[in-house]
This record gives structure tokens, C-alpha cells and sequence, in this order.
């Protein structure tokens, strides 16, 4: 009797049962999306992240930054007779190997250092640097310059341009990111989240030898194949395999990867590198194994993977800040017009039936039966709403994942990439801020999770419970001589 | 009893078919235990700041088995009284007894229980619950006797069948004349089989034809044995019981004579 009492008392008040059922399906399927899109953007951070430091690194080590004025930028000198001179023009070419200049590299010492903390399960170096290619023709006499016998590329800090001209010259400066990587270590740094795509991988007796793999997307733009030769700080080095990444939508880290010891070598580097990755033993180990790494490295800057998910950048970022700020907000309230609208309807039915519950008191009805009736029609009422909010937001998810909306997402490979992302491609001709700066767009997904059933079903309860609640409340104060008395 | 001297059963009755007549006589005859025995009950309110006596030291008995109607002017205090007697309410002043039980200091949860079991009701506007066919709102009175579904079935049908509805337990109130909706909700009231049924202008809202028919079946209730006890303004209604009272101003007086 008392499902039929409640079936038969629902279906009578459709008008209230639908707006409870409408506004708590809202609300849970708001929250639905939401959930997804949060799990979807965490991915999304996941997936830039890992396209920059590689699957399975927990923690990165790098230098500190530079100081303002400390280092400089892509720096060309000639000598006075320097390239070739066919009458008022001098034709001229240098390829220079340059390391991060906004920061710091590390001695190689310090991946000892890593290797032997407690909680290290794997470590691996990487040194980050940018190739930078001057040609074109300049005035016999030089270009600005007042002493005739050298010429500069622009001010240290300065983005070099993309090509120009000066006294009658023209000329172009063209870049791209090398990363130096140990040829043994594939499992963890860079390479973990790229795979060949034509050629090979390195070797570990491809140590000091001049071969390279280069990024798909960057071999496609230049035009490069396996078997040909680049030049690398004016040395030409044979490109033996060309990478992408397993993500699919990202490029790897860098345009170009090297031997680690060959990078340091045509960088005039040795022994250094920019990042070193480090992988704990176990998840819960990450906090204490980063906090020994700084103790044991005061001067270097470690740094976790939720450090490394604030670098992320771009409309990535500003996705992130919308769903987790607004969504969340939207969700809550949202929710609690739903739930306050639930409690008011029954409270305002409870009022309305005042002589019905008078009368089921009055032929011996006890609180408890009067109660569970009222909180078992508001749970039902909310179990509709839940189940039409998991439609609402099953549909939601579904629309996301057809649509498979975009988003710009960077991050710099030394862990410190500004806020606001920039908006250079890897590919581009960006000056030394952009070194190893990693930008892609990665298609946003919504992940449906047992968590979103969980989360509908636990919602649709607590909606219904706290309206029974409510109305339960109400219904057993009512005292059945005044409620028969109140409407008679 | 209040406003008079005269016992219960012994007072002379102007209807012939009462309890008293049928009775045994004579100083040996056992007089039945009242079922209802109230000593100075006074129900008192508070409404917008004033203390209003809904009821003032009222005395009365009534046996098993009598028709006893309760008349007066609005707001005489019959719905209370009725309240009273229905274990709605508690006195705030006074003894009031069923079967020699004191109902003035039962608990909610023994008042709810003396109800379920005890004490059928009918109200003037029928009370019936409007989205539930005529059978499930007799069958909402068994809901806390925890019966079995065959026995709850059995006694939904006969209850029917003796209101005369045994062909309209599938329709709706909407679907039943007020006539009908009285029957149905009589039905709701003995289905219980009740020791008393209570009924406040159980034909208000009728018109003559249906009135006559409810007491026809009031009458035959009460001649099964059940205690019946109806506030009322009709005089037609006041004529088929065994015992009058009048409620005035909270005072009761006897009335039958």
C-alpha cells in the first residue's frame, strides 16, 4: 500500500513532481559536466605536461633562474673576413648552440646526486638549447656597426627577428629547440611519451656521435627525412629517426633531440645539464623525496606534478580557471535553488495536505508512517530528478565528446613557463624565451566515470532526503485534533 | 453527568429501540462497565494571546452499544468534545476513561494505537484521500494493524459490501456521488472493527435521501454493536439515538428526555 499511496500521490501532483524533478536534473547534470570537464581538463594538463617531461616523471630538477642581465641571447660574431665577398655584399652564415639564457643549467653531478636520494626509483638529464642559424648578405662594410668589423645579432633579451635587413643587406636568423638526452634512457625524461615514427631510436652507443632524432611535426615543416643531414652548430648531424608523440594532438618536447654529450659538446657545454627527471618509487613517496631534493639542492628549483600543472598554459588555462571557478559555482548553486525548490514545494504540499495527514493520524496513522511517506515521495522525486540529471548529463558528455572542443595548451619545459602561455609554435622561429616553450592544441574530452553514476545517484538521495527531511519535519508536528480542526 | 442526575440507562428515553429498554430490569440486572466515562474534563485553548474553555467540567458515561448524538450552537465545543472521545486531543483538566483506560495521560503513541484499534472515524467533508480508488482508502485504516494482504483484502470487500460499494471499489472519489464517498468513508471507519465509531456531521453535506441512507446503515452499525457517537445539527439524526446531549458554551446537559 505504501508504494501504491506514493505512487498514486506523485502522478496526482504532476505539475510539482515534474518542476522538483526538472530542477534537480538541472543541477545534476550540471554537476555531471562539470565533473567530466574538470577530469577532462585534468587529462588535458596530464597529456600537455606529459608531451614536455615524458610519462612517468614525478619530479623535475632544474637550475634557478637566471638573473636580468646575466647571459644573452643568440650572440653571432665574424671576424673581418669572414663569408664571401662579391662586391659591395658579404655573404655570411654561422650556426650557434646556445643553452637557456633566462636559466641556469645544472652540473651533471647533481643527477648523481638524484639518482642516489631515497625514493628514487629512476633520474634522468636532459639539457635544453636552442639552435640559432645566422645567413644572408650584409655590406661589405658591415651592418651598423661603427668599428666595420664585427656585427651582432640584437640585444641579449630581445626575440631576434624573423629576417631583415640592414645597410642594403638582407639576412635571416632561423631557430629551433634541441634537446640533449642519454641515449640509454627511454623509460623516463622526453622520450617516454614519444614514439618512432620512421628510422630509430637512440642507442646507447650512439653516445657523442653526431645523430639525431627530430620531431614529426617540425620534420614535415623543414622538409626533413630520415637519412638527411642538419647542421647543429654549424656541424652536420644525420638524422637517424623522426618522433611523435603517443598523445596524437601535441608535438614532443623539442624540434631536434641530440646525444646528451654531443649537445654538450657543440654546445661548449660540458658536463651540464637544464632538467634533470626523477621518478619515485611509489606515489606517496613524491612529497618526501621532493622535499630531500630541495634539502639536498638548495640551489636548484624541484619541482612536482601539480608544480608543473600550474606552467600549463594558454586557453588550456583559461579553460581550467573557467570550469573549476564558474562551473563549480554554477553546480553548487544551481544545486542548492534545486534542493532549497524541492524543500519549499514539499513543505508547501505538506501544507496543502494538512487535512489528508490530519485524517491518516485520525484513523491511527503514527508520525513515523506519516513521515516516511512524505520522505519517501520526496525520495522518489529526487531519484526522478537524479535519473533525468544522469540523462541530462550522459547527453552533455556525449555533446562534448562529438564536438571535441579545442584548446591551446603550453608549457615550458623548464618547469616555469608564464602564465598566459605564448604563442609560438615549436616549429616557429621563436627567439630564446621560447626555448623549449611546448605548445599544442589538445582536444578537450569529458571522461565518463563510475564516479559520475556515484555522484548523480549520491546527489538525487541527498536532494530527496533533505526535502523528506523537511517535510517530514513538518508533517509529524502536526497535531491531527488541529490539523482536522484547521480545515474543518 | 453534567446538567443532570439521571443515569445513563436509567433516564426515560423517548425513542422505544434503545439499549436501555432492551436492557434486563430489576435490581439484579448487571449493568455493563461504561465504555466512556468523563470527570470534570475541561479543554482549554489559547488563541491570540486569550485562554478560551472549549469544554468545562464536563461529566458524562456512555455504555457499549448506545446511539448518543451531541447537538449545540457553533463553537459549543462538540468537535471538541468529539476530539476528546476520538483520543485526538487530551484533556488539560480532568478524567476521561475508555474501557477504563485513562486517556488524559496516554502517551501520543498509546493515543495513535487506541486509534488504530479502537476508534473509527467519518468526517462531514468525506476526508478521502483523492488520488486512491474507494478500495485503498478503506484500506489505508489497516496500514498500521500490520494484517497480511489476504486479510486485509477479505476485510476491504466486506466492508464494502456491507456500506452497499462492493461494486465501486475501483473508482475514485471524483467518480462517487457524496453519498457514496460517506459510505466509502464509513467503510474506512469499521473496516477496523471498531469499538466505537465517531462521526461529526456525517450528513452535512448530504442531501435527504442520502442522509436517510447513511443512518439506515449507522443505525444498523450500532445495532451490531459498534458505540456510536455523531455531532449534529440535524434533528432527523438526533431522532435515531438512544441518548441526546447539548453542548453549550463547553457545558453538557442530557437532552433525551
Amino acid at each position: 500500500m505504501y508504494g501504491r499511496y506514493l505512487r498514486r500521490e506523485l502522478a496526482g501532483r504532476k505539475k510539482q513532481t515534474m518542476i522538483v524533478a526538472i530542477g534537480l536534473a538541472i543541477a545534476i547534470g550540471l554537476v555531471i559536466v562539470v565533473n567530466a570537464l574538470t577530469a577532462g581538463v585534468r587529462d588535458a594538463q596530464a597529456q600537455a605536461l606529459e608531451s614536455v617531461y615524458g610519462v612517468g616523471t614525478d619530479l623535475t630538477v632544474t637550475g634557478a633562474a637566471a638573473e636580468p642581465g646575466e647571459g644573452g641571447g643568440p650572440r653571432f660574431e665574424f671576424d673581418a673576413d669572414a663569408g664571401e665577398t662579391d662586391g659591395d655584399t658579404t655573404t655570411l652564415a654561422q650556426s650557434t648552440l646556445r643553452t637557456d639564457f633566462l636559466r641556469g643549467t645544472l652540473d651533471a653531478s647533481v643527477l648523481d646526486t638524484v639518482a642516489e636520494t631515497d625514493g628514487v626509483s629512476a633520474a634522468t638529464g636532459a639539457l635544453s638549447l636552442t639552435n640559432s642559424t645566422f645567413s644572408g648578405e650584409v655590406p661589405s662594410g658591415g651592418f651598423g656597426g661603427q668599428d666595420g668589423d664585427s656585427g651582432s645579432a640584437p640585444d641579449a633579451g630581445q626575440a631576434p627577428p624573423e629576417g631583415g635587413g640592414a645597410g642594403g643587406g638582407a639576412f635571416g636568423i632561423d631557430s629551433f629547440t634541441v634537446l640533449g638526452i642519454d641515449p640509454g634512457a627511454a623509460a623516463i625524461g622526453p622520450l617516454a611519451s614519444a614514439e618512432i615514427e620512421g628510422g630509430r631510436g637512440f642507442e646507447a652507443d650512439d653516445s657523442g656521435q653526431l645523430v639525431a632524432l627530430v620531431d614529426s611535426t617540425y620534420a614535415t615543416s623543414e622538409e626533413i627525412a630520415v637519412g638527411d643531414t642538419i647542421d647543429v652548430a654549424g656541424s652536420d648531424v644525420e638524422v637517424v629517426g623522426i618522433l611523435a608523440s603517443t598523445s596524437g594532438t601535441a608535438d614532443t618536447a623539442a624540434d631536434v633531440y641530440l646525444p646528451l654529450d654531443t649537445a654538450q659538446e657543440l654546445a661548449g657545454v660540458e658536463d651540464v645539464v637544464s632538467t634533470v627527471y626523477v621518478q619515485a618509487d611509489s606515489a606517496s613517496s613524491i612529497d618526501d623525496v621532493q622535499a630531500a631534493l630541495a634539502e639536498a639542492l638548495p640551489d636548484a628549483t624541484v619541482s612536482s606534478q601539480s608544480d608543473l600543472a600550474a606552467t600549463v598554459s594558454g586557453s588550456l588555462s583559461s579553460a581550467t580557471s573557467l570550469i573549476t571557478n564558474l562551473g563549480s559555482w554554477l553546480s553548487i548553486i544551481v544545486l542548492a535553488v534545486a534542493v532549497l525548490l524541492s524543500v519549499l514545494l514539499t513543505l508547501s504540499g505538506v501544507g496543502r495536505r494538512t487535512r489528508e495527514f490530519g485524517t491518516l493520524k485520525a484513523i491511527g496513522w503514527s508520525n513515523g508512517r506519516v513521515v516516511r511517506q512524505v520522505a519517501g515521495e520526496s525520495m522518489v522525486q529526487g531519484l526522478i530528478g537524479g535519473a533525468a540529471g544522469l540523462v541530462l548529463g550522459l547527453a552533455g558528455i556525449l555533446l562534448i565528446n562529438v564536438l571535441r572542443p579545442t584548446v591551446a595548451a603550453g608549457a615550458s619545459a623548464a618547469g616555469q613557463g608564464a602564465p598566459g602561455g605564448m604563442g609560438a609554435g615549436p616549429t616557429g622561429g621563436g627567439g630564446p624565451m621560447l626555448q623549449a616553450t611546448q605548445a599544442a592544441d589538445i582536444v578537450l574530452q569529458a571522461p565518463l566515470t563510475p564516479w559520475v553514476l556515484v555522484a548523480a545517484a549520491g546527489l538525487a538521495v541527498l536532494g530527496g532526503l533533505v526535502a523528506g527531511a523537511f517535510g517530514g519535519w513538518r508533517a509529524a508536528r502536526l497535531s491531527p485534533a488541529e490539523a482536522l480542526r484547521s480545515v474543518a | 453527568m453534567s446538567g443532570t442526575a439521571a443515569h445513563p440507562y436509567t433516564s426515560q428515553k423517548e425513542n422505544d429501540m434503545t439499549m436501555a429498554d432492551l436492557a434486563p430490569a430489576g435490581p439484579d440486572s448487571a449493568q455493563p462497565d461504561p465504555l466512556y466515562r468523563a470527570s470534570g474534563v475541561t479543554r482549554t485553548y489559547t488563541q491570540k494571546g486569550r485562554i478560551v474553555k472549549a469544554l468545562t467540567g464536563v461529566d458524562l458515561e456512555i455504555l457499549p452499544g448506545e446511539f448518543v448524538t451531541i447537538q449545540g450552537p457553533t463553537g459549543g465545543g462538540k468537535s471538541t468534545l468529539l476530539q476528546l472521545l476520538g483520543a485526538l486531543d487530551t484533556p488539560t483538566d480532568g478524567s476521561l476513561m475508555l474501557d477504563g483506560r485513562e486517556l488524559s495521560s496516554a502517551s501520543p503513541a498509546e493515543l495513535g494505537r487506541i486509534r488504530a484499534q479502537e476508534i473509527g472515524f467519518v468526517f462531514q467533508g468525506f476526508n478521502l484521500i483523492p488520488t486512491l480508488t474507494a478500495s485503498e482508502n478503506v484500506d489505508m485504516a489497516l496500514e498500521p494493524l500490520g494484517l497480511g494482504v489476504a486479510e486485509r483484502r477479505s476485510r476491504v470487500a466486506a466492508a464494502l459490501v456491507h456500506v452497499g460499494l462492493e461494486d465501486r471499489g475501483d473508482h475514485r472519489p471524483a467518480e462517487l456521488s457524496g453519498g457514496q464517498q460517506q459510505r466509502v468513508a464509513i467503510a474506512r471507519a469499521i473496516v477496523k472493527r471498531p469499538r466505537v465509531l465517531l462521526a461529526d456531521e456525517p450528513t452535512g453535506n448530504l442531501d435527504e435521501g442520502m442522509r436517510d441512507g447513511i443512518l439506515d446503515l449507522l443505525e444498523e452499525l450500532c445495532a451490531e454493536g459498534i458505540t456510536m457517537i455523531v455531532v449534529t445539527h440535524d434533528s432527523a439524526v438526533a431522532r435515531r439515538a438512544t441518548r441526546r446531549f447539548r453542548l453549550t458554551k463547553g457545558v453538557v446537559q442530557d437532552i433525551t428526555r
